[in-house]
């Protein structure tokens, strides 16, 4: 197949990114955290999980998945800002959050960096960090993969992991590798890594102990008709390149 | 003859702000860089007035109000541009420690303004459990669930205000005020959480014309909650104010560089920030045509 060489690194990240929603069904795909996630959720809703509801980055639900950048031409229903917060509550919306700091189980942080009385960096603040992560689904995409980022203890929890009573932190996707919590403890391992990306590069980007099986296998790649549908209808401006150097 | 209390509430902008005392709590509508009542802010900024608890989904008037020194403590969920996710004045103020912080979940910081609209001392929800919010904020209690569910849930206290500003897209001189834009935000909820609400709006218009702009559910706000009206075209700037206008994002983008370094700083206030509201449109209008 042809295309394959010229697959990016982005796009197997959006796949991955699409992969996250697998199974979701008629649900709000809260995608905020960037342009891969957000692509990842229209592709998987164009492809195999046409239920999920997404919208175009505003207060419209889109009757269709829309182009990154695009308005909805119909919407298919409303959803401000207000009836965001509600639906956390309600449950059905599964979110991608983008972390500053992520611990082994899944706890994040989005608030500050430093002693929260006085910060050295002060960040965004919690958000809806909080609640998301304890009544909704919620997954992370990390666009550079470090051990700033992949730490042992997060500064301020604004999104709560496992080991704190999430609702369900389902899986990390970055710029080098799938990540999830499906061991006895819920401790982060290796669900894969990217092609062209090996095992202890991963392992040397991350500042605490990954669990990492035997055999990591290499995520998988987008097919053809995932790239065309990125390429020509979701993000022909090629957005998703902005975000992730290959 | 009796107008019934629907008198003329139109005041200017610096009388909205010279109501103001030092030490009150303010309410700001609109959320991040999107329909914030900028120019009622514009307008604290010139009165002496300090020592302000603020209550806001932040944006740059947070950003503005800290780099005045008129903020003591901060109510917030977080303080963003949008398009500039973090707000230098904001981020200097914290690392400087020169404001005391609030910090709730986005979700909490709603209830509490339902709970101060609706004269209720707080309402139960499970968000911010488990998390930091509950260990920097150690006056939150939690509620028990008196059913069989016997749930655990922070009861989030009322976000009562003095004083609420919020820009609404159209509104009448008695106070009565519509959104045409894709979000109401949460500011009929500001409206009702204050003692007293001022909405700014971009056109005053007459009662009957309301319905030549948009439908009946964009009336958001009752002058049953508004103390006064300000006419304030462009006054959401540089902020998003849809349809009327977009967000500015060069001028936002002038702003943030400028917020990040002291010696920008003083030259854009005094560029922009130095004469009244007029002035500060003037040199917008000035800046917008020498940088196209």
């Amino acid at each position: 197949m042809s295309t394959l060489t010229s697959i990016t690194r982005a796009e197997v990240c959006a796949a991955a990114c699409a992969d996250l929603f697998r199974g979701d069904g008629e649900i709000v795909a809260a995608a905020v955290a960037g342009f891969v996630p957000m692509l990842g959720s229209r592709l998987a809703r164009a492809t195999f999980e046409p239920g999920l509801l997404t919208t175009d980055g505003g207060p419209a639900l889109s009757a269709e998945p829309v182009p990154l950048g695009r308005p909805a031409a119909t919407a298919e229903g409303w959803l401000p800002f207000r009836d965001h917060l509600w639906l956390v509550l309600n449950g059905r919306r599964h979110v991608v959050m983008g972390p500053s700091q992520i611990d082994a189980h899944g706890n994040t942080n989005i608030s500050c960096i430093g002693d929260w009385e006085r910060p050295a960096r002060q960040l965004l603040g919690v958000r809806g960090g909080p609640g998301n992560t304890l009544l909704n689904t919620t997954s992370y995409w990390v666009p550079k993969h470090s051990t700033r980022v992949f730490t042992e203890k997060v500064d301020m929890v604004s999104g709560v992991g496992w080991d704190r009573g999430a609702h369900e932190i389902r899986a990390v996707v970055s710029n080098l590798a799938v990540l999830d919590f499906d061991t006895p403890d819920r401790r982060m391992r290796l669900r894969s890594v990217h092609p062209g990306v090996r095992v202890e590069d991963v392992v040397a980007a991350t500042g605490f102990e990954l669990v990492v099986p035997d055999e990591v296998p290499e995520t998988r790649l987008p097919d053809d008709e995932e790239l065309r549908v990125m390429r020509e209808v979701l993000d022909p401006k090629g957005l998703r390149e902005r975000e992730v150097s290959s | 003859m009796s107008t019934g209390g629907t008198t003329d509430k139109v005041l200017s902008p610096e009388e909205v702000a010279g109501s103001l005392e030092s030490g009150m709590t303010l309410g700001i509508g609109g959320w991040g860089s999107r329909r914030k009542p900028m120019a009622l802010v514009r307008a604290i900024l010139r009165t002496p007035v300090t020592d302000l608890t603020v209550v806001s989904y932040g944006g740059p008037d947070v950003g503005l109000l800290c780099a005045a020194g008129k903020v003591r403590r901060l109510v917030t969920a977080f303080v963003t541009m949008d398009s500039v996710p973090l707000e230098p004045h904001f981020r200097n103020a914290r690392q400087t420690g020169s404001i005391e912080l609030t910090e709730y979940d986005e979700g909490m910081f709603m209830f509490g303004l339902y709970a101060a609209a609706h004269r209720l001392p707080f309402l139960p929800t499970p968000a911010g459990l488990s998390s930091d919010v509950m260990r920097v904020n150690p006056e939150l209690k939690t509620v028990r669930s008196p059913y069989e569910d016997g749930r655990e849930l922070v009861a989030v206290p009322a976000l009562t205000m003095d004083v609420a500003l919020i820009h609404m897209n159209r509104a009448d001189s008695r106070g009565n005020a519509q959104y045409l834009g894709p979000d109401p935000y949460m500011d009929d909820l500001f409206a009702k959480a204050a003692d007293r609400t001022y909405v700014s709006c971009e056109r005053l218009v007459d009662t009957a014309d309301f319905a030549k702009e948009g439908p009946l559910q964009s009336l958001l706000i009752s002058r049953a909650h508004v103390a006064g009206v300000v006419e304030t075209p462009n006054g959401a700037h540089f902020t998003d104010c849809a349809p009327d206008f977009g967000r500015d994002e060069a001028f936002q983008k002038l702003y943030a560089q400028s917020a990040a370094d002291p010696d920008k700083w003083a030259a854009f206030r005094d560029r922009f920030l130095s004469g009244d509201e007029a002035a500060y449109q003037d040199a917008v209008r000035a800046w917008q045509e020498e940088s196209r």
